[in-house]
């Protein structure tokens, strides 16, 4: 119960929200992230530690550089992380066939 | 009520499953990824190519709220009107790489029909990402709805 609570905190903050996003779509370094951000770097590396704490992301030794990536599992387990995906799809699948309804009834006419 | 739209997405597994299930003859939901006009309509996307055959090429482009633009492309394998789509799939500028998609379309009924997508990617790690990606929009998003309401508050 204290995970849900610590990690409920981790993404109440915009700068580290901001993070889950950026490596949501790639690996990246320390360095990497906090060049995305005009915040200090040593504030941006207690975010990714916290983030880290937290498990939302796991760190990957990749020669001398630390990589960050997200932890999908992890975030699986504080909430079911397909549905915002399933939802985009059923949205997309609407629309799909709302047009084509509306294509159907014009070529009725 | 039952989901219309279905994901199928096993631990450990590169791939998934979409199904949908569509009131709409199956000639009418296979000209939805046919007609450029109504690709561009329900896809939100400008279709820049198109090229329904064998060996044929797609190009798609979106552009975000910000004005950014972003492509998407393939290459279609295999092409059968009212069956069968199977086509490369491509974000651009991502690190994502090629994905392979099956679609299958079935004819339900003469008023219904259902669409299976198979989709492939080139890892566990990948499909993991993309299948976050819109969790973490979403959280995003409503933190900054919250963050609106409580700056009105203030």
């Amino acid at each position: 119960m204290n995970l849900r609570r610590d990690v409920f905190q981790a993404i109440a903050e915009p700068t580290r929200r901001a993070i889950l996003l950026l490596v949501a779509s790639q690996a990246m370094t320390a360095g990497a992230i906090a060049a995305n951000f005009d915040t200090a770097r040593p504030t941006v590396s207690k975010h990714l530690q916290i983030l880290t704490e937290c498990e939302l992301l796991e760190q990957k030794q990749n020669g001398r550089e630390i990589f960050y990536y997200i932890n999908a599992k992890k975030m699986k387990e504080v909430a079911d992380f397909i549905e915002p995906f399933r939802q985009m799809w059923d949205e997309r699948f609407n629309k799909l066939e709302s047009v084509m309804k509306a294509y159907q009834a014009k070529k009725k006419d | 009520m039952e989901q219309k739209t279905k994901i199928d997405a096993q631990n450990g597994k590169q791939e998934i499953h979409i199904t949908r299930t569509f009131d709409l003859p199956v000639e009418l939901l296979f000209k939805a990824y046919v007609e450029p006009e109504i690709v561009e309509q329900w896809m939100g996307t400008k279709v820049l190519k198109l090229e329904c055959r064998k060996h044929g090429g797609y190009q798609f482009e979106t552009t975000d709220p910000r004005g950014n633009k972003h492509g998407f492309n393939g290459v279609i394998h295999e092409f059968t009107p009212d069956q069968r789509i199977t086509r490369t799939f491509e974000m651009e500028n991502t690190p994502f790489g090629v994905q392979l998609e099956y679609l299958q379309f079935e004819k339900l009924s003469d008023d219904t029909s259902k669409l299976t997508m198979h989709v492939i990617y080139p890892s566990v790690e990948v499909r993991d990402q993309i299948l976050a990606m819109p969790f973490a929009q979403g959280i995003n998003m409503a933190h900054n709805r919250l963050q609106q309401i409580v700056n009105q508050l203030k």
